[in-house]
C-alpha cells in the first residue's frame, strides 16, 4: 500500500499555489484567445514554392494594412498559419488578398481553409462557451450533490475547478491558443475528472460503512490504494489515446489534444490529492454517511 | 449477473450484429470516398463553406415606417382627424392631433379589430404601441411588431437565398434559419466561396427611374453615382418598372457592338408601364439602378411595348450571369452579412480523414496492447469487446446519419480509451473479490454487482458534459459531443451485455481451475 495520506499537506499547498499562480496567469497575462472568440481572419496557406516563407509572407500581409497579422508555420515546412484581426471587418479581403498574393507568388500557393469570424460572432461564442464550461460545472456539482453527501460534493468540485484553472493556466503560461475546440476539451476534462473522483469516492463511502473504527485519514488512503490500480490503467489507456491523436491526429486537433492529456493529468492528481483531502478536513466519519442513510 | 438466458444471447448477437452490419455499409465503399452516404462528413472532414448571414432589419424597418406614415395619413384622411407634424426620429412616429382627437386616434391603435394596427391575439399584442407624450403621439413597433417584422423578413430572404444558392447549382447545399435574423448556409464541396458570397452579398434591388434635371420633381429627386463611380446623375423617385416586374433575366451577346448584355421579359404589368414610359419619355434618359447605383442611363429612342428589354453596362460575360441570376432569383428584403465564414479546402478535408483515420488506428492499436498486457486473456475479451463496441458506435452514427467531424474522431478514439474503464473497474473488482473468495463464480458475480454504481456515476458525468456540450457547442464540435454521448451508451451496453457473455460462458467453463483473474 502507498502512503498517498502522507503527503496530502505537501500536496495541498502544491495545489494551492498551481491554483494562485493560474488565477494570477489568467488575470495578468491573460489567454491567448484564436479568432473563435476574438473575432478576425485565419488562413491556412500552404506553398510549394520555397520563396515562400514566414518572413516574406509577414512581408507580403504587413504590406496590406489589416492591422496585427500574425504569420506561423503550421505543421509542416510549407503550410502556414495567417492570422489578423481584419478591423474593418472588410468584406471582399480573401479576394484582395489573393489578388496581392498572385502579384508576388503566381499560382504556387493554397488556400486550404479560411475562416472569418465577425465580432458579434466572436462575442457569442465566448459566452456560449462560458456559460457551457459554468453550466457543466453547477450540473456535476448538481449531480454529485444528488448521488453524494455534501462533503463530498464540496471535494468534488474543488477538484474540478482546480483541474480547469490550472489547465487553462497552463495555456495562459505557454500562450496556447483558445478556441472553439478547447472548450469541449476543457467540457471533456470536467466530465473526466468528475469520473475519476466519483469512483474513489465511491470506495471511500462503501468502506466508511464497513469499518466504524478507521479514521477518514487512513480510510481514503485505502480507498485509494484500492482503486489505484483502475485509476493507472484508465489514466494510461485515455492517454495513450490522446497521445495518438496528440501526435498523428494532424495540427489541427494538436491543441484539443493537449487540453486534453493536461487535463488528465491533473484530474488524476486532483481525484486523489484534493478530493480526498477535502474529506478528511472536513473530518467526514461513519457518522456522516450513515445518517444520509437514515434519511433516506 | 452471470446467467444469460438463450433468448438473451440471441438477442444480444443480432442487436450487435445489426450494428455492424450497418456500420459496414459505411467500410465496404472504402475505396470511391471513405465513410459513404451514411454518415454524414462534417464540413471539416469533406471540404466545403459554411457562412453564417446577417440580415440588418435597420432599413426594412425605415422603409415601413415610412410606408406606415403614409397609411396614417390616407387612415385619418377618411376618418377627418387631421394630423400634423408627421415625421420618423430613430425609429419612432411621431405626429399631433388635437386635444379632442388625441383619445379617439389612441383607441383606434388600442383596438383589437384595429384597421391599421394589426393585433396579434396569440401573442396578446398589437403591432404597433402607441403613447401620449404630452407634446405630441409618439408611435413605434411593439416588441411582437418588430419580431413578426423580422421573422418576416428572414422567411423572404432564405427562399431568395436557396434560389441564387441553387441557380449557381452546388451540391446538397444546406441553408437553415437561426435565430430570427440569421440565416446558415452551409456549402459542402465548394472551395472557393467568392462567387457565392458576391451572389448573396448584394440585395438586387433593381428599378428603372428616369434621370431629371428637374429638382421639383413630384416624388423627389435623389442623386446617384454610376457604378463606376465616374458620374452622378439626378434621379426622380418615381419608379417605372422594378425588379418584381421581370418574369425572365438572361445574359446575352450583343451581335451589333460585340457587348454582353442582359436581356430581360417583363410581365403584364411592367410591360405596359414600360410602354407607356418609353413612349411619352422619348429623348429621355432611362436610368437602371441595382442596389442604388446606377448600371447605365441609356436614352430612349422608341417606344418599347414588346415587354423586353436589354441591360447594357459594360459587363463581363461573368458579370452579366451573375446579374441576370440575381434578377432570376429576386431581390432580398434587406441587405445581408455575412458575420461568420469558415472554409476547408478538399484537400485539407482530405489530410483530416487520413490523420484522424491514423490517429484512431494507432490509439486503439495503443489501448489494445496494453490491455493484453494487462489482462491477458481477460484483456483480449475487453479488446473484442472494444472492436465490436467501435462497430455499433459506428452503426449507431450511421444509423441517425450523424455527421462526423473532425472533432468528432477525436471524440471516437476518446471513446476508446475511457470504454476500457468499465471493463477495468470490473475485473479490478473481481481480483479484490477473489482475495477472499475461492468460488470463481461468486467473485465474478460480486465483482460485476459491486463496480455497477460507480460505472453508472462516472459514465453519468461524462455524459452530461457531452450533454451540454452537444446544445452549446456549434458545427465540428457538436460533432464531438455526438461521438462521446453515443460512445457512453453503446460502451455501457458492450461492457454489460457482451463482455459480460464472454466473460460468462469462460468462466462457467472454467469455474473449478483457481484464480481466473
Amino acid at each position: 500500500m502507498i502512503a498517498f495520506n502522507k503527503y496530502y499537506n505537501h500536496f495541498n499547498v502544491l495545489s494551492t499555489v498551481l491554483i494562485v499562480v493560474s488565477l494570477l496567469l489568467l488575470i495578468f497575462k491573460g489567454l491567448n484567445f484564436g479568432i473563435d472568440f476574438k473575432g478576425g481572419t485565419l488562413i491556412e496557406l500552404r506553398s510549394n514554392d520555397t520563396k515562400i516563407n514566414v518572413s516574406t509572407l509577414r512581408d507580403k500581409f504587413s504590406q496590406m494594412n489589416l492591422g496585427d497579422v500574425s504569420v506561423k508555420k503550421f505543421g509542416s515546412d510549407n503550410d502556414f498559419l495567417i492570422k489578423f484581426e481584419n478591423k474593418d471587418n472588410k468584406k471582399n479581403i480573401i479576394e484582395e488578398i489573393k489578388v496581392n498574393l498572385d502579384k508576388s507568388f503566381g499560382n504556387n500557393y493554397d488556400f486550404r481553409r479560411v475562416e472569418n469570424v465577425g465580432p458579434k460572432v466572436s462575442a457569442e461564442l465566448l459566452k456560449s462557451g462560458v456559460i457551457a464550461i459554468s453550466l457543466s460545472l453547477a450540473i456535476m456539482l448538481i449531480y454529485i450533490w444528488i448521488r453524494f453527501e455534501w462533503q463530498f460534493s464540496l471535494g468534488a468540485i474543488l477538484a474540478l475547478f482546480h483541474d480547469v484553472i490550472v489547465t487553462l493556466g497552463v495555456f495562459s503560461l505557454f500562450s496556447l491558443e483558445i478556441n472553439l475546440s478547447i472548450i469541449a476539451a476543457v467540457l471533456t476534462i470536467v466530465g473526466y475528472s468528475m469520473n475519476d473522483t466519483v469512483v474513489i469516492f465511491d470506495r471511500v463511502r462503501e468502506n466508511l460503512r464497513k469499518y466504524s473504527d478507521i479514521k477518514i485519514f487512513e480510510l481514503t488512503n485505502i480507498s485509494i490504494n484500492e482503486t489505484l490500480s483502475r485509476t493507472i490503467i484508465t489514466s494510461a489507456t485515455t492517454l495513450l489515446a490522446l497521445l495518438a491523436i496528440y501526435f498523428f491526429g494532424g495540427e489541427i486537433l494538436k491543441g484539443f489534444s493537449l487540453a486534453m492529456i493536461l487535463g488528465v493529468i491533473f484530474g488524476t492528481y486532483s481525484s486523489i490529492y484534493i478530493a480526498n483531502t477535502v474529506l478528511v478536513r472536513l473530518r467526514v466519519s461513519q457518522k456522516t454517511v450513515l445518517r444520509e442513510d437514515d434519511s433516506k | 449477473m452471470l446467467y444469460f438466458s438463450k433468448l438473451r444471447i440471441v438477442f444480444i448477437t443480432i442487436f450487435s450484429l445489426l450494428f455492424i452490419l450497418i456500420a459496414s455499409s459505411n467500410l465496404f465503399k472504402f475505396d470511391d470516398g471513405f465513410f459513404n452516404k451514411k454518415i454524414n462528413l462534417g464540413l471539416d472532414l469533406q471540404g466545403g463553406s459554411y457562412l453564417l448571414l446577417e440580415i440588418d432589419n435597420e432599413p426594412v424597418i425605415e422603409q415601413k415606417l415610412q410606408n406606415l406614415t403614409t397609411t396614417f395619413r390616407n387612415y385619418f384622411k377618411d376618418k377627418d382627424i387631421k394630423i400634423n407634424n408627421i415625421k420618423i426620429d430613430d425609429k419612432y412616429i411621431f405626429f399631433n392631433v388635437s386635444d379632442e382627437n388625441k383619445q379617439k386616434v389612441i383607441d383606434i391603435f388600442q383596438d383589437e379589430n384595429s384597421e391599421i394596427n394589426p393585433y396579434y391575439p396569440r401573442f396578446k399584442s398589437h403591432q404597433l404601441e402607441i403613447e401620449d407624450t404630452g407634446f405630441n403621439l409618439k408611435v413605434n413597433f411593439s416588441r411582437q411588431g418588430l419580431i413578426t417584422l423580422k421573422t418576416s423578413s428572414q422567411d423572404q430572404a432564405i427562399e431568395i437565398v436557396r434560389r441564387r444558392v441553387d441557380e449557381v447549382g452546388t451540391n446538397e447545399p444546406n441553408i437553415l434559419k437561426r435565430g430570427n435574423n440569421r440565416i446558415l448556409v452551409e456549402l459542402p464541396g465548394l472551395d472557393d466561396p467568392m462567387r457565392i458570397k458576391s451572389l448573396l452579398g448584394k440585395t438586387a434591388n433593381l428599378t428603372f427611374r428616369f434621370v431629371t434635371q428637374n429638382d421639383d420633381d413630384r416624388f423627389g429627386v435623389e442623386k446617384l453615382e454610376f457604378e463606376d463611380g465616374t458620374q452622378e446623375a439626378n434621379v426622380s423617385k418615381r419608379i417605372i418598372i422594378s425588379g418584381e416586374n421581370l418574369l425572365d433575366a438572361q445574359p446575352k451577346m450583343d451581335t451589333q457592338n460585340n457587348q454582353t448584355i442582359v436581356s430581360f421579359t417583363l410581365d403584364r404589368v411592367g410591360a405596359k408601364r414600360f410602354g407607356k414610359a418609353t413612349s411619352t419619355g422619348i429623348g429621355k434618359q432611362l436610368a437602371i439602378v441595382l442596389d442604388g447605383k446606377i448600371i447605365s442611363a441609356p436614352v430612349v429612342r422608341d417606344t418599347i411595348a414588346s415587354g423586353s428589354g436589354q441591360i447594357s453596362g459594360g459587363f463581363t460575360f461573368q458579370s452579366a450571369t451573375d446579374l441576370a441570376l440575381l434578377l432570376r432569383s429576386g431581390a432580398l428584403p434587406a441587405p445581408l452579412n455575412i458575420i461568420e465564414e469558415r472554409t476547408v479546402g478538399p484537400d485539407l478535408g482530405q489530410d483530416s480523414i487520413k490523420a484522424g483515420m491514423i490517429a484512431l488506428a494507432i490509439g486503439f492499436l495503443l489501448v489494445i496492447i496494453f490491455m493484453f498486457v494487462k489482462y491477458r486473456f481477460f484483456g483480449l475479451i475487453t479488446n473484442a469487446t472494444l472492436i465490436i463496441n467501435l462497430f455499433i458506435l459506428l452503426g449507431v452514427l450511421t444509423l441517425f446519419e450523424a455527421t462526423l467531424t473532425l472533432p468528432g474522431i477525436a471524440g471516437i478514439i476518446l471513446t476508446v480509451g475511457m470504454a476500457v474503464d468499465a471493463n477495468v473497474l470490473i475485473f479490478e473488482r473481481i481480483k479484490e473479490e477473489l482475495k477472499d473468495e475461492i468460488n470463481n463464480i461468486l467473485a465474478f458475480d460480486g465483482g460485476y454487482t459491486k463496480s455497477r454504481t460507480a460505472i453508472i456515476d462516472a459514465n453519468i458525468t461524462t455524459l452530461l458534459a457531452a450533454v451540454i456540450l452537444f446544445f452549446m457547442g456549434s458545427g465540428p464540435v457538436k460533432g464531438f459531443a455526438v461521438t462521446l454521448g453515443v460512445g457512453i451508451f453503446t460502451t455501457l451496453f458492450s461492457v454489460y451485455f457482451i463482455a459480460r457473455l464472454f466473460t460468462s460462458l469462460y468462466v462457467s467453463k472454467n469455474k473449478n481451475s483457481g484464480k481466473l483473474i
